[in-house]
């Protein structure tokens, strides 16, 4: 067990914001991009050091398409897919099923691993391997086959719904739970950004809920791979090939891959809500925000700098330096944008002692209204750029990290060259633009609060 | 069968080894190396060139084991002072500093140990190590600063252990199966002594143990050893050897006999968690007559644990979580195998609804019973050594998780290639000694048993007042 001194604070933003580079007289990350016959893009970065490979498969099949009544059905499809896959005909003759254990089984003799999960957006599987001639080619196909014919069993989802409905009811005992959900509820509306899965929406899912989303969603066509590691193109052409070989049977090409209906946007909020709910714990949680920005907003660059400084950057931001360093009413208190294909939240987070609440609450409310109405100083910007643009080397130094900003640059259409310009980006941040885009973005007056187990909280 | 032929396991886990120390040869991952400053510092340098990235480690040998009671968590809070300033560096200018290099950096106390981190562009270097060389000799500041990161250190234990029923459970549990080794008290330190603590506690804790010969600076990254050791030389060299006070040994003595607790805390699942005393490994001596039989059994036992719980779909999982009649939502197992302190086997699970912890305690010690009975198969031992081998390959990717495992491996004593050298161990382990250990050390009387007993959420009540003393 260990304890450290300061909870990782969430990143500026979501993943998506993760990218910056280091030295731009040097040659930037060579990504190199490709569309094969079946639809599939596909971005590469070799990386020869280590013979190992991570791939990333990502799908506009995220939560944010579930259906109101059925909110989780993309989390649980993806954690579906290994529990087993059906038999087949493949290349090298009739293929048995294997069920749960034989999956996971063949995959840990394998030394390699490969799971699913889902994001607001985004569904993405993921495979990591040895790049050893023998065993990739193994890890490939088992990974096309949990790709491409998953079993999705009834009887072990019955079993999976059990064991998810008792830690829902479970995680509703912890105060940070019943904050994120009071605040999701409060920011988002009915937007599918705060939909909660709950006992009763995973009721209502069935595993033919699971094979229609597949069917309609998991194409080749609608993928989107990243690959990172000791592969060259021909030889990430021909992995990809394999990893989508048995989805192809039974989708075949563009044709199978109209647009997607749009999802509605977030509403911002009409006005200010503060929701105090009795709680018996020892530290009240304090949550404070409202709509974001999505990620193709034109002030991304300002917002991601702008909050470093508000209340992003380890112990230097405004908000640990006031609530935190000076005051000591919270170990962790952050803030942060999610943007994705909607705009997603702008969060406020701190945890102080019940009877400390109305300070820390003055305090950062204070400090966000402050920043909002003048924008950061000259030395503050300053001291963003330092860091941003000095430390963008640590965000892209081994292929786990690689792999994430490349699949950002690929899910958002980011030009190829977007790491090798991103500090010129950052550099080109003015106090001014900080200043201006936080006045059009957050509404200090019009935000949602969430207080959990306020001393002078009512029943 | 539907899985793999079991004749191809050994095979495959042999080409992993030959693809890894071909692999060494031709892609040169350059080795450790490690030398020791005429003050008595260690320095280990492990150069990394993927990246134009470095992360510097400062470690002491010091963490909660060495406090005693009464000033329970002083470690910890010594850590956060840590970055309260010295003479030279104003509070918070440090963290100030680190970040206008563009660099990250925190640090993390232990039972064992207290390690502070900066990953920065391999081009600062010097610039961190002159910082924290600074902090090491130097840490001083005012008693006002104190006071006020004594409340942030009781925040990080309201968030992390008194709202947390199954941490606070934890703690409880530690303090009932360690009677005199200090293992018995929680790293954050009791809420009562946080309470009393002062800043005399804190600055003496920091004379006494922050000795360069107590510590290790790791540098892992775009470096090479002549550069570190000249700046290592130019910053830490400089500092006055000073003596590594004394340890008492503080043994475990020996338990005879089950001891049984009941932890009742707001929650909806129960939790059970069987605590067994086992041998740790005390030295990586690769000639067989050189060990210790509980080495051997200390290795016996980590291939046991992930038998049981090393994979998806391990034996805990299939018996006890899958099935018509399945007694638990999750069950796991870990062996400690190594550490400064007394070491333990732990069997844990989350009864299903309808399902009672007896029961999912009967389970656990069911699939123990199973393995000391029949033993486990060649399939399974060989899958638990791949998946070692392999991630031997995956951690190479991480330069900051290789300095952390250099790091912990010097506060322990072992050598730099401690890791390859455990995993050569571990390959070693046969079904036999497994099952033995599984037959060894899994009776009742070297036995913890605690159970958390959900009691019913008043989500309605008044929050607990303060406790009394608290500063306001």
């Amino acid at each position: 067990m260990i304890t450290i001194k300061k909870i990782a604070t969430y990143a500026v933003l979501t993943g998506a914001t993760s990218l910056f580079y280091i030295n731009l007289a040097l040659a930037g990350i060579p990504i190199e991009h490709w569309t094969q016959a079946s639809g599939v893009q596909v971005y590469l970065v070799p990386s020869p050091a280590i013979p190992m490979v991570d791939v990333q498969i990502d799908f506009d099949a995220g939560s944010r398409r579930d259906p109101a009544d059925q909110a989780g059905l993309a989390s649980v499809t993806a954690s579906m897919t290994s529990k087993g896959v059906l038999a087949s005909v493949g290349a090298a003759g009739t293929e048995p099923a294997l069920d749960e254990n034989a999956l996971s089984e063949a995959w840990a003799d394998l030394g390699a691993s490969f799971g699913a999960g889902a994001g607001s957006d985004r569904m993405s599987f993921s495979l990591r391997s040895l790049t050893y001639p023998d065993l990739l080619i193994k890890a490939t196909q088992l990974a096309a086959r949990q790709l491409g014919e998953p079993a999705f069993p009834p009887a072990i989802w019955l079993r999976e719904r059990e064991t998810l409905n008792a830690a829902i009811r479970e995680a509703n005992t912890r105060p940070a739970t019943l904050a994120a959900r009071a605040f999701n509820s409060a920011v988002y509306g009915p937007h599918p950004y705060g939909f909660e899965m709950t006992e009763a929406t995973l009721a209502r899912i069935s595993v033919a809920d699971m094979q229609a989303l597949y069917r309609a969603l998991i194409l080749p066509c609608r993928a989107k791979v990243t690959l990172v590691g000791a592969v060259n193109r021909a030889q990430a052409d021909g992995l990809v090939t394999q990893l989508f070989s048995r989805l192809a049977a039974t989708a075949t090409a563009p044709a199978a891959c109209p647009a997607l209906p749009a999802v509605a946007e977030v509403a911002a909020l009409e006005q200010p809500a503060e929701k105090r709910i009795a709680f018996d714990s020892a530290q009240a949680h304090v949550l404070i925000g409202q709509p974001g920005f999505k990620r193709d907003d034109p002030d991304y660059f300002a917002l991601t700098v702008g909050n470093y400084i508000l209340g992003g950057g380890g112990f230097v931001s405004r908000l640990t330096t006031q609530v935190r360093e000076k005051r000591g009413l919270s170990y962790s208190v952050y803030s942060y944008f999610a943007p994705g294909l909607h705009a997603g939240a702008f969060t406020l987070g701190l945890q102080t002692r019940p009877d400390q609440v109305s300070q820390a609450l003055k305090v950062s409310r204070d400090v966000v209204a402050q920043f909002v109405a003048n924008g950061p100083s000259a030395a503050e910007l300053k001291a963003a750029k330092d860091n941003l643009v000095g430390g963008f080397a640590l965000r892209i130094d081994s292929n786990r990290k690689l792999l994430d900003n490349v699949a950002n640059i690929a899910w958002n259409q980011l030009p190829l060259d977007y790491l090798d310009s991103w500090t010129q980006q950052v550099e080109k941040v003015s106090a001014a633009d900080i200043k201006a885009a936080f006045a059009r973005k957050l509404q200090p007056e019009k935000m949602v609060t969430v207080v959990l187990g306020a001393a002078d909280a009512q029943k | 069968m539907t899985h793999l032929p079991t004749r191809l396991l050994p095979l495959l886990l042999l080409s992993l080894c030959l693809l890894f120390s071909s692999t060494a040869q031709a892609q040169t991952p350059a080795k450790a190396e490690q030398f020791t400053l005429s003050n008595g510092l260690t320095v280990i340098v492990k150069p990394d060139r993927r990246a134009p990235t470095a992360v510097h480690m400062l470690w002491v040998r010091v963490g909660s084991m060495d406090e005693v009671d009464g000033t329970s968590g002083v470690a910890h809070v010594l850590e956060h002072m840590m970055f309260k300033g010295t003479p030279q560096v104003p509070p918070g200018e440090f963290s100030r500093r680190v970040a206008a290099l563009g660099g990250r950096e925190n640090a993390f106390t232990t039972k064992d140990y207290t390690g502070f981190y900066q990953q920065i562009p391999a081009s600062r270097l010097e610039d961190v190590m002159k910082l924290e060389a600074d902090r090491f000799a130097h840490n001083q500041w005012a008693d006002a600063e104190f006071n006020k990161e004594l409340e942030v250190v009781k925040e990080e234990r309201r968030l992390r252990t008194e709202d947390k029923p199954r941490a606070l459970m934890h703690e409880a549990v530690e303090a009932t199966v360690f009677v005199a080794s200090p293992y018995r008290r929680p790293i954050v330190g009791w809420m009562s002594d946080l309470q009393a603590m002062t800043p005399s506690d804190a600055r003496n804790f920091y004379r006494r143990w922050y000795v360069p010969a107590n510590a290790v600076v790791v540098v892992a990254g775009d470096v090479n050893p002549a550069q570190v050791r000249r700046l290592a030389e130019k910053y830490y060299g400089v500092l006055p050897a000073r003596a590594v006070p004394v340890r008492k040994p503080r043994e475990e003595p020996v338990q005879s006999g089950v001891r049984r607790m009941d932890f009742k805390a707001p929650a909806e699942q129960a939790y059970i968690t069987l605590a067994f005393k086992v041998p740790g490994l005390q030295s990586l001596a690769d000639k067989p007559s050189d060990t210790q039989a509980g080495d051997s059994d200390a290795l016996a036992l980590t291939v046991l644990a992930a038998v049981l719980d090393g994979y998806s779909g391990a034996r805990l999982e299939r018996a006890l979580t899958q099935g018509d009649n399945r007694v638990a939502d999750s069950a796991g197992a870990d062996n400690g195998l190594w550490g400064r302190g007394p070491q333990l086997f732990t069997l844990e699970g989350v009864p299903a609804q309808g399902k009672t912890a007896a029961q999912v305690e009967l389970a656990l010690r069911e699939q123990v019973s199973l393995i000391a009975r029949d033993g486990v198969t060649e399939a399974e031992l060989n899958r638990v050594k791949t998946q070692w081998v392999a991630s031997e390959v995956y951690k190479l990717d991480s330069v900051f998780n290789q300095a952390r495992e250099l790091g912990s491996n010097w506060v322990q004593g072992l050598p730099l290639d401690a890791d390859e050298q455990l995993i050569a161990r571990l390959r070693a382990v046969t079904a036999e000694q497994v099952k033995a250990v599984a037959g060894k050390y899994f009776g009742d009387d070297q036995l913890t048993v605690a159970v958390l007993q959900p009691q019913p959420l008043d989500k309605t009540r008044k929050p607990r007042t303060p406790p009394v003393g608290a500063r306001h």
